[in-house]
């Protein structure tokens, strides 16, 4: 049997902001055939309830990822070196999105 | 404005909203994929929510004790007002793109116009109704154009539903002693108007995805006067099933 070819376009991440100001975050992904469809259609799935300002869509074969067989050489050494967060500093009170 | 004026004007718009509401609903499934899919719902929803908002108006205004649901399931086919461009069959994917983009055209208009009224409860539909226009003729005049500029399948089958669809569109801008009355009260633009600033846009769009406009034929008329084309019996039909199976069904 032959595999069924998929019809419905390129892969696309989608990035939240539910603020201004504040971080885009990983939404999940949507189909387009493009850049404009991809919007479109990400703003269907995604902020129809309002959750977010500001969004993203990136292409997913445009984002480079960690190898997951990597993960050990990437990550683990900086497990034993907590002085690398500022977490001996005291914040002033009112900070918020720290 | 007089208030029955006001009502029967409040059923007209809302009624095209409901049909053309439930036209979308019958996409679901149907979408080429699945964010497509969820798109022609939603633009469904959005005409629901604007249909069932300009539906209680109109019910409380008529003072008679007739509901937003009565209006919309125990009406017959001679007592609903909707443009019959709103009525027309999802006949494939041009179709349906082809009847919403030029109803998305008039309805800009007309929210547009009825954001400046003095009634805050109309202004207040139409100003949020203003916004999910917008974004309807942004999502459907992309398609016009991808499917007209697209493969030689697709721009004849959107040939096809411009054409077909285009004695429909004469209504849009015909005008009946409400609508004067409307006019005089600032809820409504002049036909002419109406004419005008359709025209160009519909011809603006279908230049830009090659695609021709209609030689003009014959337009149809009579939406006002409760007169339809056949569809939309076969549509009330299946929309109303349930309150003529089942009156007053509760659960």
């Amino acid at each position: 049997m032959s595999e069924v070819k998929d019809t419905q376009g390129q892969l696309w991440e989608v990035f939240i902001q539910t603020k201004k100001g504040l971080p885009f975050k990983h939404a999940g992904s949507v189909h387009a055939f493009d850049k404009e469809m991809a919007i479109q259609n990400a703003r269907d799935l995604y902020t129809r309830r309002g959750e977010g300002r500001g969004m993203w869509v990136v292409p997913a074969d445009a984002i480079v990822a960690v190898d997951p067989s990597d993960d050990e050489s990437f990550f683990d050494p900086s497990n034993d070196k907590i002085y690398r967060h500022p977490t001996f500093y005291e914040l002033p009170e009112g900070i918020k999105n720290m | 404005m007089e208030r029955l004026d006001l009502s029967k004007f409040c059923i007209r718009l809302g009624d095209s909203c409901l049909i053309m509401a439930h036209r979308q609903s019958e996409m679901c499934s149907k979408g080429p994929f699945l964010e497509e899919d969820i798109a022609q719902t939603n633009l469904g929803l959005d005409l629901l929510g604007q249909a069932e908002a300009l539906l209680i108006y109109a019910a409380k205004l008529e003072g008679n004790g007739r509901t937003a649901d009565d209006l919309a399931f125990r009406r017959p086919e001679r007592e609903f007002y909707n443009f019959m461009l709103t009525e027309q069959p999802n006949t494939d994917f041009a179709f349906a793109i082809v009847r919403q983009y030029i109803m998305a055209l008039y309805l800009t208009k007309v929210y547009e116009t009825l954001a400046k009224v003095e009634d805050e409860t109309i202004s207040g539909v139409a100003l949020k109704a203003v916004k999910e226009i917008a974004y309807h003729e942004r999502h459907l005049g992309m398609w016009v154009k991808r499917l007209g500029d697209g493969t030689n399948e697709s721009h004849d089958r959107i040939q096809t539903a411009v054409n077909e669809l285009w004695m429909f569109v004469g209504e849009l801008y015909e005008e009946d002693d409400l609508d004067v009355k409307l006019q005089e009260a600032g809820y409504a633009i002049s036909g002419e108007e109406m004419k005008a600033y359709l025209m160009d846009k519909i011809s603006a769009q279908l230049a830009d995805a090659t695609l021709s406009v209609p030689e003009s034929v014959y337009m149809t008329t009579g939406s006002k006067k409760g007169i339809h084309t056949e569809y939309l019996g076969y549509m009330l039909t299946e929309m109303q099933y349930l309150q003529r199976a089942y009156p007053d069904a509760k659960w």
